[in-house]
């Protein structure tokens, strides 16, 4: 009977796999599948400018590696001759064309194979760094065309300016092929470096890292409102677990009234920002409860005799809320609707499935198993909600949980042992370009927030 | 008739003064000289005595002095009673009564004799600190919870209490009813721990019940209620940080703290 159970798990697991496409895979792969292979030679800076240019070239050529939204040219079989500017391209003349100096074709040989190519040049002008950034479509046979990104950045004269224009200038690159620069957002998370576990705040880089709450005992699991001005989060101040909010643009506490209960935590808010749900012992058992910013209006939306937890809603429609529930056993996905109805496990059952994400576009989430192809361990899974196919992420590398989607889509942040104690990496959504973003103390929990 | 004849003799005599004051004024003679003053009165008759007795104060605690002045004149023979005997014409004297007691003064002398009483009440001092019978530094609510109430354990993702943690419990309830008599008021914390396997989130809800289901077992037991608070700090809190059994087993547990 054991060896039935055993036996039929990954029968009916690839049986399922067999019998509809993993649109969940599909999804994923369609989304890297088909990048644009972009060239993205050093630049050089004049003057004052040149001390910085190894940095700016080191973030211009991360920010596009890391967008997701680009294939890299191979570097080594750049060509000699690096265009800097519009007037340093000559075309070719006569028949059979001859070269005349630098062109589009250098960049098009099989080796290099690339589509698009960053150029420019930085240099000091009135004590300040100016940057003069353009992208060639080189796939094109006149320069006017070819065009698409001809722009001028300042900075401050120093590393910090030089970060700066790199930074919007790849943003601006990115921007031109439909996509979400992360530049600007930030991911929030739980660090202990203090001593005690405090919410922080970091760039999507991992740059300025910067503590946010100061409540000296225990607090975690932050969420950040839509518009990025408000924090939610747990703490326990007289030693139950309760809901803190606070003013992200203030850094003041905001007023939220706890209901009476031996546990209230883990809040999320709604995709309009003017609710929050939580879970909450009012009644007993952890269960799903929705309440206004201020914790009035109260309302219990689950009714199991399970722990329910992890509410979230699908940033999308507003409509549907994912959460954890216990209701089978072991903790699994649920959805179910806003007003609580048409409840449906999400998960198989096995294992333990929890850290719901969801994609911006509201039809993958994200979550952390201890199931599916490599049972035991923790690992990051994407899945398609609507056909419950899935696709895993991280492979036998420490203990990987709370993955959160970036405002692009295209990017996880999530928290994983895979380097010692838990650490905050990020990766693209399909598993690539992983990148370890703290080391201080132990950091968990990440939110990745548009703002 | 008599009464008639004498208001009758008065009335004429008045009226023959009244005539004669009518006649003609003789100069008055000047008023005698007032006579000297009396040096020394032989006492042609003996007064009796004058007596002034007080007692100051007029209410003392058991032990305390009560102050009795007097002066008497005269007399020859002047005793108070009780306890003190024969005094001299004036003086004070300190007295201890042990109860409410009247002394009485008596005088006397050739003028006779007389009495005079002073009071004093005398009321109970206030009892003395009841004695405290040198004993063992009285144990903190925490030190009593560590070495009287045990923690209980749990299976992993379980939150019912086990076999094994039902006598524990049993042991506990007695501890707790005695441990609230002994600190009337006090609250205690029933925290509920979770290994570290567990996601955080979802265990801060296991904890929880763990808490609850620990409480509600010890309610069973006449433990009363409100005296137990439950709090689940899920896994932020382990005893413990290897990663084998052993060590998840010590954190998947219900834990006695004193209440905040």
């Amino acid at each position: 009977m054991r060896m039935l159970r055993f036996l039929s798990f990954p029968l009916l697991f690839a049986a399922s796999v067999a019998a509809q496409p993993n649109r969940a895979q599909i999804v994923i792969e369609d989304t890297f599948r088909t990048l644009p292979v972009i060239a993205v030679p050093d630049m050089r800076g004049s003057g004052e400018a040149q001390p910085h240019i190894n940095v700016f070239n080191q973030v211009l050529f991360a920010d596009l590696q890391q967008s997701g939204y680009f294939k890299m040219a191979p570097k080594s079989f750049y060509p000699a001759e690096i265009p800097q500017q519009p007037s340093d391209f000559k075309p070719p003349k006569g028949n059979p064309p001859q070269r005349q100096g630098p062109w589009f074709t250098d960049w098009t040989t099989p080796e290099i194979g690339a589509q698009w190519l960053t150029a420019g040049y930085t240099a000091a002008q009135g004590g300040r760094m100016i940057l003069y950034g353009y992208l060639f479509d080189v796939t094109q046979t006149d320069l006017q065309n070819a065009t698409a990104v001809n722009k001028i950045f300042f900075g401050d004269l120093n590393e910090a300016g030089a970060r700066k224009v790199a930074h919007e200038f790849a943003a601006e690159i990115i921007k031109k092929f439909g996509g979400v620069p992360l530049f600007g957002s930030r991911i929030y998370f739980t660090s202990n470096r203090t001593g005690s576990k405090e919410i922080w705040s970091m760039d999507y880089d991992g740059g300025g890292q910067k503590q946010v709450s100061r409540e000296g005992n225990i607090s975690n699991f932050s969420a950040v409102s839509p518009d990025g001005t408000r924090l939610a989060f747990t703490s326990f101040p007289r030693g139950n677990a309760s809901i803190l909010t606070m003013s992200l643009e203030t850094g003041r506490k905001l007023p939220f009234y706890n209901q009476r209960a031996s546990t209230n935590a883990s809040p999320e808010f709604t995709p309009d920002g003017q609710k929050i749900l939580f879970g909450s012992t009012a009644a007993g058992i952890q269960q799903i409860y929705i309440a206004n910013l201020d914790g009035s209006g109260i309302k219990r939306l689950s009714f199991a005799p399970a722990v329910e937890t992890e509410p979230k809603v699908n940033p999308k429609n507003g409509s549907e809320i994912i959460f954890t529930s216990g209701r089978s056993g072991p903790p699994q996905l649920y959805k179910m609707n806003m007003d609580g109805a048409d409840v449906v496990r999400l998960t198989q059952g096995e294992g333990e499935a929890v850290n719901a994400a969801w994609h911006p576009g509201g039809e993958l989430i994200a979550f952390s198993w201890t199931g599916g192809p490599d049972p035991g361990s923790r690992n990051i899974f994407v899945m398609d909600v609507a056909t419950r196919t899935f696709v895993q992420l991280t492979h036998g590398a420490g203990r990987n949980e709370n993955p959160s989607f970036a405002p692009d889509g295209r990017h996880l942040v999530f928290q994983t042992t895979r380097s010692g104690r838990n650490q905050i990496w990020t990766m693209l959504a399909n598993g690539t370009e992983l990148r370890q973003l703290t080391s201080q103390g132990a950091n968990e929990e990440p939110v990745w927030s548009k703002y | 008739m008599t009464k008639r004849k004498l208001t009758q003799a008065l009335l004429a005599s008045a009226l023959i003064l009244f005539a004669a004051g009518c006649k003609k004024k003789t100069p008055a003679p000047p008023p005698p000289p007032p006579p000297p003053p009396a040096v020394e009165k032989p006492a042609v008759k003996p007064q009796a005595p004058a007596i002034s007795f007080t007692a100051e104060p007029s209410s003392v605690q058991r032990g305390q002095a009560a102050t009795l002045r007097w002066t008497v004149r005269n007399a020859d023979s002047i005793t108070i009673e009780p306890g003190v005997g024969t005094v001299a014409a004036s003086g004070s004297r300190q007295v201890y009564p042990s109860e409410s007691t009247t002394y009485t003064l008596r005088a006397s002398g050739g003028g006779g004799s007389d009495t005079a009483t002073a009071r004093v009440s005398v009321t109970e001092p206030p009892p003395p600190p009841v004695t405290v019978t040198p004993q063992a530094p009285r144990k903190s609510l925490q030190d009593r919870l560590d070495s009287e109430v045990s923690d209980i354990f749990f299976n992993y993702d379980k939150y019912d209490v086990r076999e094994d943690a039902r006598s524990v419990l049993t042991r506990n309830a007695d501890a707790l009813k005695a441990i609230f008599t002994d600190f009337p008021g006090s609250v205690v914390s029933v925290e509920g721990h979770c290994d570290e396997r567990g996601s955080a989130e979802y265990n801060l809800g296991l904890g929880d019940r763990r808490s609850s289901s620990t409480k509600d077992f010890l309610v069973q037991l006449g433990v009363p209620a409100d005296r137990l608070k439950t709090v689940s700090y899920g896994k932020e809190r382990p005893q413990c940080s290897d990663a084998s059994e052993s060590c998840w087993q010590k954190n998947r547990r219900s834990h006695f703290a004193a209440g905040q």
